[in-house]
C-alpha cells in the first residue's frame, strides 16, 4: 500500500478546515472506494481528464466533492494549491461535484438521485460505441431514498451493462439521522440483488476486500455489479464517527483544534 | 391589513426556521388536522422540536420528495392539513409533476415551504440554488405563491393559510432576515403593501429585495429622486389594482427579485401591465444558473445590491 487513502484524508480534512464547515461525514466514508478506484483500478490519464479511453466516475453523492476533489489532486489533474479555494467565490472546487467546473470530474451531481442514471447513460452510450471502457459510481445509502435509483437499476439490469459497477455507501446515516429510523430499506445488497444485479458486500474501509469486488466485477457478464460498502460515516474522525449530527458540520474552535491534532498524526503515520 | 413597518431595520431576532416551527407547534395545540412532511433535510429546517410534540403528525419520509407530495396529496383527500418542507429546487423542480397533478390538478390541499430562496442558497450551490421555483409553480393554476420578507410576515401568512383550503408555495430564507414589520402587524394575500411614496418612479420587491429596494430609496432621495417602494410579497394572484395605481403615478416601475428575471415577479408584473404603455425594467438574475459563495458576494455577482436597484431606476428616468 503507498498510504494513499491516508493522503485522501489528511487533504480532505486540510480542505475541510481550512473553510471551516462542510461535509466531512459523507466525505470520510468513500475515501477507501477513492483510493482503490484511482491508485488501482480505473483506466484514467490525468493529463489528459478527457481522454476518451478513460474509465468514467460518477460521484452521485456529489456533496462528497471534497473527497473526490483530494484524490483528484493527489493523482495530478490538478494544482494541490487549488484545494485551498474549497467553495471560495469563483472556485473550480464546489460543495457539490461539478464537470464544467473541476479537470477529472465527469458528471455534475448534487441533487440526489441522479447520478446513477447518468452513469447508467454513460455505460450504455459505452456499449453502443462498442468500446470497453468501464463506469464507476458511487450512490449514499440514504440516497437511495430516491426513486430514481430503482429506475435506473432496471435499466441496467435491462441493457445488461456489465460495464457499469455500482458502489453504495454504506454508512448507515443520512442527513436527519439513521438510515433505518427515516426509512427502512432492509438488506440493501437483496435489494439490489432482486434487481437482477450481482450483488455483494464488502468491508468499505479494507481496500483489499474492494479491489477483490471490483476485480470480481469484471469477470461478471451480462449483469450490472453492485458493490454494497459496509462503511461508517466520518471514518478516521473518532469524535464524528457515530454522531448523528456528523452530515454537514460547522466547527466549533476546538473541533478545529482536533482536526489539526488528527491531520499531524495521520501525517506521521506515513512518514 | 395592518401593516407597522420599523423605523430602523435590524437582523431579526427570530430565523425563519424558529418562526416556522413555533407557529406549527402553537397552531397543532388545537388543529389536530396539521401534518408535517419533510424528506431528510429536518435538521436544515429545524422542526425537530415539532417532531418532539407531535410524533405522530411528523412524517420524515426520507430522500423522496417527488413521494412526498404525492402523499401529501393523499392526506389531504382524507381532510388532514400536510405542510411540506424541503429546499426550493426539490419541493418545486424536482417533484414538479407531482405536485402539479397529484395537488394541483386533483384540487388538493398542501402548503409548501421552499427554503433557501435564491442566493440565500449560499455555498450550496447551483444545484441547490432556485431561481426558477416561483416560475414553475405559478404555472400551476389556482395556485397561491407568496416569498417571505421577515419572519412576522411569516408567522401570520402561516396562520391565515392553516384556515384556508388551498394549495400554496412559501418561499422563504431559513435563517436571518432583516426584519422590516413590528410585531403584531397583519399581512392580506394578494395586496402589495406600500411602504413608501414618491412620484417618480415605483420599485416592486419580494423577499430579501425588499430591504434593498428601501436602502435604494434612500440612495435615490440623496440624490433628489423620490420612489414608491412596494412589497409584493404575494406573487400569485398579483396585486394588478396597485400596480396599474403606481404604474399610473408614476410611470415607471422597477422590479427587485432574488430569482431568474424569466418567470418570477418581474415576469408577473410584467403581465399584469401588459395594456399599459409604462415601461418596466426587471433587477434580478439574468437567466443565470447559481453558484457557491457568500450571500454577500452572490448579490454582487448577480446584481441584485441596492445599487444594481438604484442604476436600474436612473437609467430609467
Ligand atoms: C434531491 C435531493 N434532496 C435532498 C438533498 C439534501 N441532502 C444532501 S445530502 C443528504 C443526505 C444524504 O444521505 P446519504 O446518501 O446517506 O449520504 P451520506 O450519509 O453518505 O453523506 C440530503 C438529504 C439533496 N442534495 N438532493
Amino acid at each position: 500500500m503507498d498510504n494513499f487513502a491516508t493522503k485522501i484524508r489528511i487533504e480532505t480534512l486540510k480542505m475541510l478546515r481550512n473553510r471551516g464547515f462542510g461535509h466531512i461525514g459523507g466525505s470520510m466514508s468513500i475515501v477507501e472506494a477513492l483510493s482503490v478506484l484511482y491508485d488501482n483500478e480505473m483506466t484514467i490519464d490525468p493529463s489528459n481528464p478527457d481522454w476518451e479511453d478513460r474509465d468514467y466516475f460518477v460521484l452521485s453523492k456529489g456533496h462528497a466533492g471534497p473527497a473526490l476533489y483530494s484524490t483528484l489532486a493527489l493523482k495530478g489533474y490538478f494544482d494541490k494549491q487549488l484545494l485551498n479555494t474549497l467553495n471560495e467565490a469563483h472556485t473550480n472546487l464546489p460543495s457539490h461535484a461539478d464537470r464544467l467546473k473541476t479537470p477529472g470530474v465527469d458528471m455534475t451531481t448534487g441533487s440526489l438521485g441522479q447520478g446513477i442514471s447518468a452513469a447508467a447513460g454513460i455505460a450504455k452510450a459505452l456499449k453502443i460505441q462498442k468500446k470497453n471502457n468501464r463506469v464507476y459510481a458511487i450512490v449514499g445509502d440514504g440516497e437511495l431514498n430516491e426513486g430514481q435509483v430503482y429506475e435506473a437499476l432496471m435499466f441496467a439490469f435491462h441493457h445488461k451493462l456489465d460495464n457499469l459497477v455500482l458502489m453504495i455507501d454504506e454508512n448507515k446515516l443520512q442527513l436527519d439521522g439513521y438510515t433505518d429510523d427515516i426509512c427502512d430499506q432492509g438488506d440493501i445488497r437483496l435489494k439490489i440483488a432482486g434487481f437482477g444485479w450481482h450483488a455483494l458486500r464488502v468491508d468499505g474501509h479494507n481496500e483489499a476486500a474492494i479491489k477483490h469486488a471490483l476485480q470480481e466485477a469484471k469477470e461478471i457478464k451480462k449483469v450490472p455489479t453492485c458493490v454494497v460498502l459496509d462503511t461508517i460515516k466520518a471514518k478516521g474522525v473518532s469524535f464524528l464517527e457515530n454522531n448523528t449530527s456528523n452530515h454537514h458540520v460547522r466547527f466549533t474552535d476546538k473541533q478545529i483544534k482536533e482536526l489539526e491534532h488528527l491531520i499531524k498524526q495521520l501525517e506521521g503515520d506515513i512518514t | 391589513m395592518n401593516v407597522k413597518v420599523k423605523q430602523k431595520f435590524k437582523i431579526s431576532n427570530k430565523e425563519m426556521r424558529t418562526t416556522y416551527n413555533d407557529t406549527l407547534v402553537d397552531l397543532a395545540k388545537t388543529d389536530d388536522k396539521i401534518v408535517l412532511l419533510e424528506a431528510d433535510l429536518m435538521r436544515a429546517i429545524k422542526t425537530n422540536d415539532f417532531q418532539k410534540k407531535y410524533p405522530n403528525r411528523t412524517l420524515n419520509i426520507g430522500i423522496m420528495e417527488q413521494n412526498m407530495m404525492g402523499v401529501a396529496a393523499g392526506l389531504s383527500v382524507r381532510g388532514l392539513k400536510p405542510y411540506i418542507h424541503t429546499f426550493g429546487p426539490f419541493a418545486t423542480r424536482r417533484s414538479f409533476d407531482q405536485l402539479f397533478l397529484s395537488l394541483g390538478y386533483a384540487d388538493l390541499n398542501a402548503i409548501i415551504i421552499g427554503s433557501d430562496a435564491g442566493i440565500s442558497a449560499s455555498h450550496n450551490g447551483g444545484t441547490h440554488m432556485p431561481f426558477e421555483d416561483l416560475g414553475l409553480v405559478r404555472l400551476v393554476p389556482n395556485m397561491t405563491v407568496m416569498e417571505m420578507t421577515d419572519p412576522v410576515m411569516f408567522e401570520n401568512i402561516l396562520r391565515q393559510l392553516n384556515d384556508q383550503k388551498q394549495l400554496s408555495y412559501l418561499r422563504i430564507v431559513r435563517k436571518h432576515m432583516l426584519s422590516i414589520y413590528q410585531e403584531g402587524s397583519t399581512f392580506e394575500i394578494g395586496k402589495g403593501i406600500v411602504l413608501r411614496e414618491g412620484k417618480d418612479a415605483t420599485i416592486v420587491a419580494a423577499g430579501i429585495m425588499v430591504a434593498n429596494a428601501l436602502k435604494a430609496q434612500a440612495l435615490l432621495q440623496e440624490d433628489g429622486i423620490n420612489v414608491s417602494v412596494i412589497d409584493m410579497f404575494t406573487i400569485k394572484p398579483i396585486d394588478q389594482a396597485l400596480l396599474l395605481e403606481y404604474a399610473d403615478k408614476t410611470q415607471c416601475i422597477v422590479t427587485a427579485e432574488n430569482h431568474n428575471i424569466i418567470g418570477g415577479l418581474g415576469s408577473a408584473v410584467l403581465e399584469a401591465l401588459e395594456t399599459t404603455p409604462v415601461t418596466v425594467k426587471r433587477v434580478g438574475v439574468k437567466d443565470r444558473f447559481g453558484q457557491v459563495g457568500t450571500q454577500a458576494f452572490l448579490e454582487k455577482e448577480y446584481e441584485l445590491t441596492a445599487e444594481d436597484i438604484v442604476k436600474a431606476v436612473k437609467e430609467q428616468l
